[in-house]
């Protein structure tokens, strides 16, 4: 009895768990193994289209004679590199209407014509004509006619699928990619990033935690960065940091503080002197980080003043009868409650801040130093419409993450259960 | 002691006060009135007079009084030491004086000697600062990106620094920029497209998530486990390295510019974060409930339709509004997978727009603005169920 009903109960819990599993695979399982694929052939953007045959209907009249037309067929082949083989052609026809003179390569059945064109090259292209008669001399109505559309298969290898492999787009990626300045980038983006916004996120949740007027307008205030629509805000800090007509600039020059407008987002390296020291920054990418900061610093916010609400008001309460200063409050007994939860927030922000796309190609679009990699997987793949390079970057973003992981539940993942 | 405590109590509260009179120079600037200098170093000085002059009074007259006379003459100052300067900007600077001196209300002579006062003095106005400027910083690009799109462009080459409106000018004109948006630039289709496919989003993620989430919180099965670890899993894995299979296999079953190509994807990348968020909830109704369902004779389904679904209306509430949020604030697949300007997203739109340099960027903001404003408005407005949300452990973008 209660083995049936365990049964029951497994087959129940299949039937409800699988929808949910097979979409989640078919699009975001399925592709990280297609990545795999496609990162080892050779191919562009233009290859991933299937070739097909294709017709243009037009339909015109031979002479006074209604009871005659002539259709001509704009016969192609829409790639401009494959061949397509055994192409069939199909087109039907009102009763009593049969074709004059009818191309070899075709025969009408009743009421349809049938071709075989053979095999089409790349660029293919035909006028093929086909006069059709009534022959109880009756008018055809053209309308018709142009309303039946021909039917055209064939078929073409899919480049996709074939098996001739490479490893050229892994040696592009090490070799001719720039490929260590890249990585560099990369890691200075995620790593400030993410500890630029725990560091805020901690003044943030400090703050509101103290007992302060309107606390919960403030916390909602602070999440604004987060929830906002990135290409909106991308765009808005695009143009407050413009150097011509941009209003920070602006407001630097009309105070005095800068004598000419910088260009926070186009330059990619400022000279600075620090005490004597003369120092290159990168500038366009530490905008970037600082833009990052903005955003995402409201989740470490978030998830700090969380644990900080939850630390019991009586710890704080003992240590002001033991006479402990501010200072010493906050580093004996609120840094050790949120060690923890600083930890993951780490791990996941690196991660996400690591695939960061968006941000990085609104504000710059990858350009003045701020080259990531997903960014160069965009270049790759899109602009430079080398399908199987942006696949070979996006396996190295695989390769680096599954490391990331591993290192992240090894290190503190049974950690994060218990938070 | 009590003079080291008195001097950083003056210079720490000093600054303060000059930060955000700072702060309030700006935004008047912002507003046409046409400062060249800051004058920190006056501001700062008479600053620490009016502290000194605080703490020195101390009880001897009534707080109110206190306040006001002082604020009063500190403005006044203000006025002779500054550039010429409306009434409303004085006016302005005599109100933050006067919330500036109501926080000190808690100095004095006799409070300065406390333990560890000094400190205390740090943090206080460390606290208060920081609210001014975190408030400051993140407000700042909201309040330019509504500004802007008010004005015009030759406006702004003129003096990017006048924000002001002219609010004599007729609605028509005010709005100028959202008539064209909507007339030129098509924006309707696209807030039509984009609350289409979010809400579609929302509606089939929660038919997958339902029945999966209640399988994960409630029933035994093989590789539950394995299961719910890889939810978390997946929802690490980035979009950035999915885009160019999808792109390939959706190009070749022509699934691309179409909203449901865009609405599939959208629900398998957010089903994970959903279903986590769900099972949680789930798993705390108590068992009970459902066993009386079962001995009514109700199978699984029953079950979730009547008890489970009910019970757990702020946890759907607030997965949805998540959901909701990301669908409608997704950029990278809408940038991948549309590229006919019949079927963009609003998102999608505005950089297809700012993709043509001559586009005034006035319209850029006011399409902003139109993208902006409903997420904000419904985090304002369900903000409770959202943060539970967030802080479910429950994190994606």
């Amino acid at each position: 009895m209660s083995d049936s009903l365990s049964k029951l109960e497994k087959r129940t819990a299949y039937t409800l768990v699988l929808p949910a599993v097979l979409l989640v695979f078919a699009i975001v399982l399925f592709p990280i193994f297609a990545n795999v694929w496609i990162s080892f052939k050779d191919i562009e953007l233009k290859d991933i289209r299937i070739p097909e045959p294709r017709a243009k209907k037009i339909v015109e009249s031979i002479s006074e004679n209604q009871s005659e037309l002539k259709i001509i067929y704009k016969l192609r082949n829409s790639s401009l590199i494959q061949e397509i083989k055994n192409v069939q052609f199909q087109d039907k026809f009102p009763t009593n209407v049969s074709p004059v003179n009818l191309d070899p390569r075709c025969n009408f059945q009743t009421k349809k014509v049938i071709c075989n064109f053979g095999n089409w090259q790349a660029k293919y292209r035909e006028n093929f004509e086909i006069t059709i008669q009534n022959y109880n001399g009756e008018k055809i109505d053209k309308r018709i006619i142009r309303s039946q559309k021909p039917i055209l298969s064939g078929k073409a290898d899919n480049p996709l699928l074939t098996t001739n492999f490479t490893l050229e787009n892994f040696k592009k990626v090490f070799y001719e990619n720039n490929f260590v300045e890249l990585l560099l980038t990369t890691f200075y983006f995620t790593f400030f990033g993410t500890v630029g916004a725990i560091i805020f996120g901690i003044l943030a949740a400090q703050l509101v935690n103290q007992n302060i007027q309107g606390r919960t307008y403030m916390r909602g205030i602070l999440l604004f960065p987060y929830v906002g629509p990135v290409v909106a805000l991308a765009y808005t800090w695009t143009l407050l940091l413009d150097p011509n007509s941009g209003t920070l600039n602006a407001l630097l020059v009309n105070f005095n503080i800068i004598e000419q407008p910088i260009n926070l987002l186009g330059q990619k390296y400022i000279t600075m002197s620090i005490l004597g020291f003369e120092f290159k920054l990168r500038l366009a990418l530490t905008t970037v980080i600082f833009f990052e900061i903005w955003r995402y610093f409201p989740l470490a916010f978030l998830f700090i003043l969380a644990r900080l609400q939850a630390i019991p008001q009586t710890l704080y309460e003992a240590a002001d009868v033991d006479g402990a200063s501010p200072i010493q409050k906050f580093i004996h007994i609120t840094l050790p409650q949120i060690t923890a939860i600083i930890s993951i927030l780490f791990m996941i922000r690196f991660i996400w801040n690591f695939n960061k796309f968006e941000d990085i190609f609104l504000l710059t679009g990858g350009a003045s130093g701020t080259r990531t990699l997903p960014i160069n997987v965009y270049q790759q793949g899109f602009a430079v419409s080398d399908i199987g390079m942006g696949s070979a970057v996006s396996m190295v973003i695989v390769m680096l993450l599954l490391s990331f992981m591993v290192i992240y539940f090894r290190l503190i993942g049974k950690r994060a259960n218990e938070v | 002691m009590k003079y080291k405590s008195l001097a950083i109590f003056l210079i720490i509260s000093s600054f303060f006060l000059t930060c955000i009179l700072s702060i309030w120079k700006i935004m008047a600037t912002l507003q046409g009135l046409s400062f060249t200098n800051l004058n920190v170093t006056p501001v700062f000085l008479i600053g620490i007079f009016l502290s000194l002059a605080f703490v020195l009074i101390g009880n001897k007259i009534n707080h109110l009084i206190k306040i006001f006379s002082l604020s009063f003459i500190f403005s006044i100052l203000y006025f002779y030491l500054n550039e010429t300067s409306p009434y409303w900007y004085i006016f302005g600077v005599f109100l933050i004086t006067l919330f500036f001196t109501n926080k000190l209300k808690k100095y004095s002579m006799q409070s300065l000697k406390e333990d560890f006062i000094s400190e205390k003095i740090i943090f206080d106005f460390i606290t208060l600062f920081g609210i001014v400027f975190f408030a400051f910083v993140i407000l700042f690009p909201f309040y330019i990106m509504l500004v802007t799109s008010f004005k015009t462009q030759i406006a702004l080459l003129v003096n990017p620094l006048d924000f002001s409106l002219d609010f004599t000018k007729n609605l028509t004109e005010l709005f100028k920029s959202y008539f064209v948006i909507f007339e030129t630039y098509n924006f309707g289709r696209y807030i039509l497209i984009s609350s289409a496919v979010s809400i579609g989003t929302v509606i089939v993620t929660l038919l997958f998530a339902i029945p999966a989430a209640y399988a994960v919180a409630r029933l035994n099965f093989f590789g539950k486990n394995f299961l719910s670890t890889s939810i978390l899993i997946i929802y690490m894995f980035p979009a950035i390295v999915l885009v160019i299979p999808l792109y390939t296999v959706f190009s070749q079953l022509g699934l691309r510019n179409s909203i449901f190509g865009l609405l599939i994807v959208y629900t398998a990348t957010t089903l994970p974060v959903a279903i986590y968020m769900l099972q949680g909830y789930f798993k705390s109704i108590p068992k009970e409930i459902e066993d009386a369902g079962i001995m009514d004779g109700q199978n699984w389904f029953g079950i979730i339709l009547k008890i489970i679904i009910p019970l757990s209306l702020p946890a759907i509430a607030s997965v949805s509004l998540y959901v909701f949020m990301i669908a409608w604030n997704e950029f990278l697949f809408s940038l991948m997978f549309l590229d006919s300007p019949k079927s963009f997203t609003l998102s999608r739109a505005i950089q297809y727009l700012s993709g043509d340099a001559e586009t005034p960027r006035q319209y850029l903001m006011a399409g902003s603005v139109i993208v902006t404003l409903p997420v904000l408005f419904i985090f304002i407005y369900f903000e409770k169920y959202l943060v539970s949300g967030l802080t479910a452990g429950s994190v994606k973008e």
